[in-house]
């Protein structure tokens, strides 16, 4: 974790000696490394290790038990197993090594001039790829062997060519994505040729990839190979792990040691291959997390503390006398992560505050700053990683979380979250399920928590479409997301918040998403609906125009700590903290009158081409 | 929609036509001998002649291609040189083996995968490195040598399965299990292993997005959002990795056919490319690539009814 990584070039390249190290710490990694060297030892060395000639047959010594001639045995025709055995690991390795040579020599120059160019070249590429990704490799081989006759080597050419689009997708994604960065356009503005660039800057980042296609290719090779010989399509008078595990198969009643040495050498160096690849894409994997995490470190200001212990006590505890009234009440609450060293970072530290029913509380802050962190615990949506530190949260009288809870309590929130506290999101698009309707969004809610048959859920969400401003409601209830804009979309989460009756609803960065004509509709609304429904609402923001526009309390937060907190009307004319200063003279310069917030645009909730219509 | 589905089956059809002309081109190579192979050895030059003339091995390879492919069109693949038999009839009869071994085995992935994969994205913890590890080493395991290793094992040496699988069609459906459970289990480790990989993959994108947090602050549970939500907007991405196993199985099938003596469409073609019984070939490799086709359709199909998106465009 604590390892320099050296980095070179903007790719992110993370020198090999450094992954190699790794790949060898990882157990699989390093089994895989070892059996693999054994293997390519046993087929350098064959002619040495060997006894025999492979091919070498003694008739008077058939399917002998090992002895100290033949340490392995020998197979139906007398020929020494230990012998084959190394030398169909030079044949093996070998036809691997061309399989994956001949793929890499046409996926590789196809992908990178169909990725770069692009055009014609790449359509018809994708084409090809097309066809022989359709292909069931094993029927072409066959049919290639009827063809060219039983040669190990053609078959394997063949199968180079079947298996090469594996290469060319590869590639040409990698290229592609490369392609538009803004360093390749500065090096083709510098001059660069494209030959340069393609080898400079584009084969540097596919290189990790096909490393790792290389060694899962030849795996799959020499699967297909042995799988070919195996069924007695091979050249018999090539020794090879295929054409003894075949011979093995035949004898398997006689002697089943004859199918195990082949079988455990094509498994373990199958294995050792697909591991490796593993291995590799792990260790180049953790390279990118360890550089990930310094940077996020870095830029943490907030303070570390340990994590508590999770609470033995039952979940029913009162809440301190005298604050039953408030609607929400966070007191002290601290947010944190744990960090792989033990640590953990905190990104809430002792925030506390309140809010009644019918009052309007923002909290603002820059990105950062916590302010989403807090609602998120209130709601009971942090991530899985996050731990409440300290402090506790209650709504209504009862705790969602207790004094020395480690974790929002998902069974005490699940009985507020959706009917009594609601939630409208930051990003309208991305929260609604792209793969169902929008009234299909809005009536499941409600008849799971209020109860209702699915026809009167039906009514309510028209009902509440129309009250959110949305023109054609109906039309909008049988519309995909994706066919309706942000907007509409916002109107949509804001009706479904307000759907089920919540007592809180929690808005966070309800209008940031949005063009800035709609973000004044959208705070309209919500005014509106907080009027008519006098509810508590929670408003997260980075914007003092929105607090002053809406809110009746705020808390200003920075770093994790709430650094002031009041009436907004007294903390807008006399901010206390340097930070709310900075925050207000940053706000207020450069900005239209607050007035300005107030609708004056086309009417809200119209389908885009009315809206322009109307304009 | 329509047009959709038309410029798919156009597409298919075009590399059905380039796929047949290859397999047409290479065999050409191979049939030099094969009038003298089916006559054996005793025949005379005359008869063999003859033969060839009867074969039409001595036009030219485009005429060759065109007359195969005429009678293809009406449905018409000829008959086996050295059987007789009529190709269609012959593939009729092996077909279904193979499908009911490949559709058992998909079926039987997708349904582990899912939930392999769907556990492991959703426990985390040790469910996942578990899930992961297996996943790893399981790919690792080559599906060939596993079936090899079953067949010692669990056929031969403990007598627990019929070492050779053949299924008459009136067999009990006892008989029938225990005939398809080893192959299948050959054929399953492997693409369980990738599959699991991808779904898990998948499902842990899904469950990081915002559209989830959304569902869950409006009060849907857990289950609810896993299996209506997030399973539906995962599936694209396992129907794809099912579809490319399903091609794969299709070519490893012949050897898995071969290790448990399943008289499938393996060991047709694994006959007619040993003996250049050309119409035959054709057939295997033609009614192969129409099934690839037929599949890839069916999962764009299915994946376009999954997101609407892509059903708009």
């Amino acid at each position: 974790m604590s390892e320099p990584v050296e980095v070179r070039g903007q790719s992110g390249t993370v020198v090999r000696a450094n992954v190699l190290v790794k790949i060898l710490r990882n157990p699989m990694g390093l089994g895989a490394v070892t059996v693999l060297l054994l293997v390519v030892l046993a087929a350098v060395l064959a002619n040495v290790l060997a006894p025999f000639d492979p091919n070498f047959a003694d008739i008077g010594k058939t399917l002998s038990d090992p002895n100290a001639v033949n340490v392995l045995g020998t197979d139906s025709v007398g020929r020494d197993v230990w012998s084959r055995l190394v030398f169909g690991a030079r044949t093996t390795l070998l036809s691997a090594l061309l399989c994956a040579t001949v793929a890499i020599a046409i996926g590789l120059p196809a992908g990178l001039i169909g990725g770069y160019y692009g055009g014609k070249f790449d359509s018809v590429a994708n084409w090809v790829t097309n066809v022989l990704m359709s292909l069931p490799g094993i029927i072409v081989l066959l049919t290639v062997r009827a063809a060219f006759g039983p040669s190990v080597w053609i078959s394997m050419i063949a199968f180079g060519v079947l298996i090469s689009p594996g290469y060319f997708r590869l590639t040409r994604t990698a290229v592609q994505s490369v392609r538009n960065e803004l360093y390749v356009d500065a090096a083709r503005v510098a001059g660069l040729s494209d030959r340069a660039i393609i080898s400079r800057h584009i084969f540097s980042v596919v290189r990790a990839p096909i490393i790792i296609q290389t060694s899962m290719i030849c795996g799959v090779a020499i699967a297909i190979q042995s799988g070919l010989e195996f069924l007695g399509l091979g050249d018999p008078t090539v020794a090879t792990w295929g054409v003894m595990l075949n011979e093995g198969f035949k004898n398997v009643y006689l002697n089943p040691m004859l199918l195990l040495w082949p079988a455990l050498a094509i498994g373990l160096t199958i294995g050792a291959l697909v591991l490796l690849g593993n291995a590799i894409r792990d260790a180049l994997e953790d390279a990118e997390k360890v550089k990930v995490s310094k940077r996020g470190k870095g830029r943490s200001t907030a303070a570390t503390a340990t994590v508590r212990r999770r609470p033995e006590r039952s979940a029913t505890e009162s809440v301190e006398a005298g604050t039953e009234h408030h609607l929400i009440k966070v007191s002290h609450l601290g947010v944190g992560y744990p960090q792989a060293d033990g640590s953990v970072k905190k990104v809430v530290d002792d925030v506390s505050f309140h809010v009644d029913r019918g009052e309007v509380v923002g909290i603002v802050g820059e990105s950062g700053s916590g302010k989403s962190q807090t609602a998120f615990s209130i709601l009971g949506l942090l991530p899985d990683a996050a731990r409440i530190v300290a402090g506790s949260i209650q709504f209504d009288g009862t705790y969602t979380v207790a004094p020395n809870d480690d974790r929002v309590s998902q069974a005490r929130l699940s009985e507020f979250r959706g009917k009594r506290i609601s939630y409208i999101p930051q990003e309208p698009m991305s929260n609604l399920d792209p793969a169902f309707t929008i009234g299909y969004q809005m009536v499941t809610p409600m008849m799971r928590v209020l109860k209702i048959t699915k026809s009167e859920a039906r009514a309510r969400a028209l009902k509440l479409l129309d009250d959110v401003g949305i023109r054609f409601p109906q039309k909008t209830f049988d519309a995909y997301p994706h066919e309706v804009s942000g907007g509409m979309a916002q109107r949509v989460l804001i009706a479904g918040a307000i759907s089920c009756e919540p007592d809180l609803i929690i808005a966070d960065e309800p209008t940031t998403a949005l063009d800035v004509t709609v973000q004044a509709d959208v705070l309209d609304l919500i005014r509106d609906l907080q009027k008519r429904l006098n509810v508590g609402v929670i408003i997260v923001t980075h914007n003092f125009g929105v607090v002053a526009d809406l809110c009746d309390r705020v808390a200003v937060m920075q770093n994790g700590r709430l650094v002031e907190d009041g009436r907004v009307r007294d903390i807008l004319r006399n901010p206390q903290d340097p930070y709310t200063q900075k925050l207000l003279g940053s706000m207020l310069e450069n900005k239209e009158p607050m007035t300005m917030l107030v609708s004056t645009g086309a009417p809200a909730g119209l389908p885009d081409d009315d809206k322009a219509a109307a304009l | 929609m329509v047009s959709f589905i038309l410029k798919r089956i156009g597409s298919g059809i075009s590399v059905l036509l380039a796929i047949s002309f290859i397999a047409y081109f290479l065999l050409y190579f191979s049939s030099a001998n094969i009038a003298r192979n089916i006559l054996g050895e005793s025949a005379s030059l005359d008869q063999v002649h003859a033969k060839e003339i009867e074969l039409g091995l001595d036009q030219p390879l485009l005429t060759r291609f065109f007359d195969w492919f005429t009678h293809a069109l009406q449905g018409d693949f000829g008959t086996s040189w050295f059987t007789s038999q009529g190709v269609v009839e012959g593939l009729a009869s092996r077909l279904p083996i193979t499908l009911t071994l490949v559709g058992v085995s998909i079926i039987c992935i997708a349904i582990v995968s899912t939930l392999l994969g769907m556990a492991a994205a959703v426990k985390r913890g040790w469910v996942d490195k578990l899930v992961q590890t297996g996943a790893v080493l399981g790919d690792a395991i080559p599906s060939f040598v596993l079936a090899i290793v079953l067949v010692t094992v669990f056929a031969i040496q403990f007598q627990l399965f019929p070492a050779t699988s053949s299924i008459a069609p009136d067999a009990g459906a006892s008989a029938w299990v225990a005939s398809m459970a080893l192959p299948v289990i050959a054929l399953l480790i492997n693409g369980v292993a990738s599959a699991a990989q991808q779904i898990r993959s998948a499902v842990i994108k899904q469950l990081e997005k915002d559209y989830v947090r959304t569902l869950r602050s409006r009060g849907i549970s857990e289950t609810e959002i896993l299996f209506k939500h997030v399973l539906r907007s995962a599936a694209p991405a396992g129907l794809t990795v099912l579809s490319l196993q399903f091609v794969g199985m299709l070519g490893g099938v012949v050897i898995i056919e071969q290790i448990f003596a399943l008289p499938g469409m393996g060991a047709l073609a694994v006959q007619s490319t040993t003996m250049g019984d050309i119409p035959l070939v054709m057939g295997v490799v033609l009614y192969t690539v129409i099934i690839v086709i037929i599949v890839n359709l069916v999962v764009d199909l299915i994946n376009g009814w999954l997101n609407p998106k892509v059903r708009v465009s």
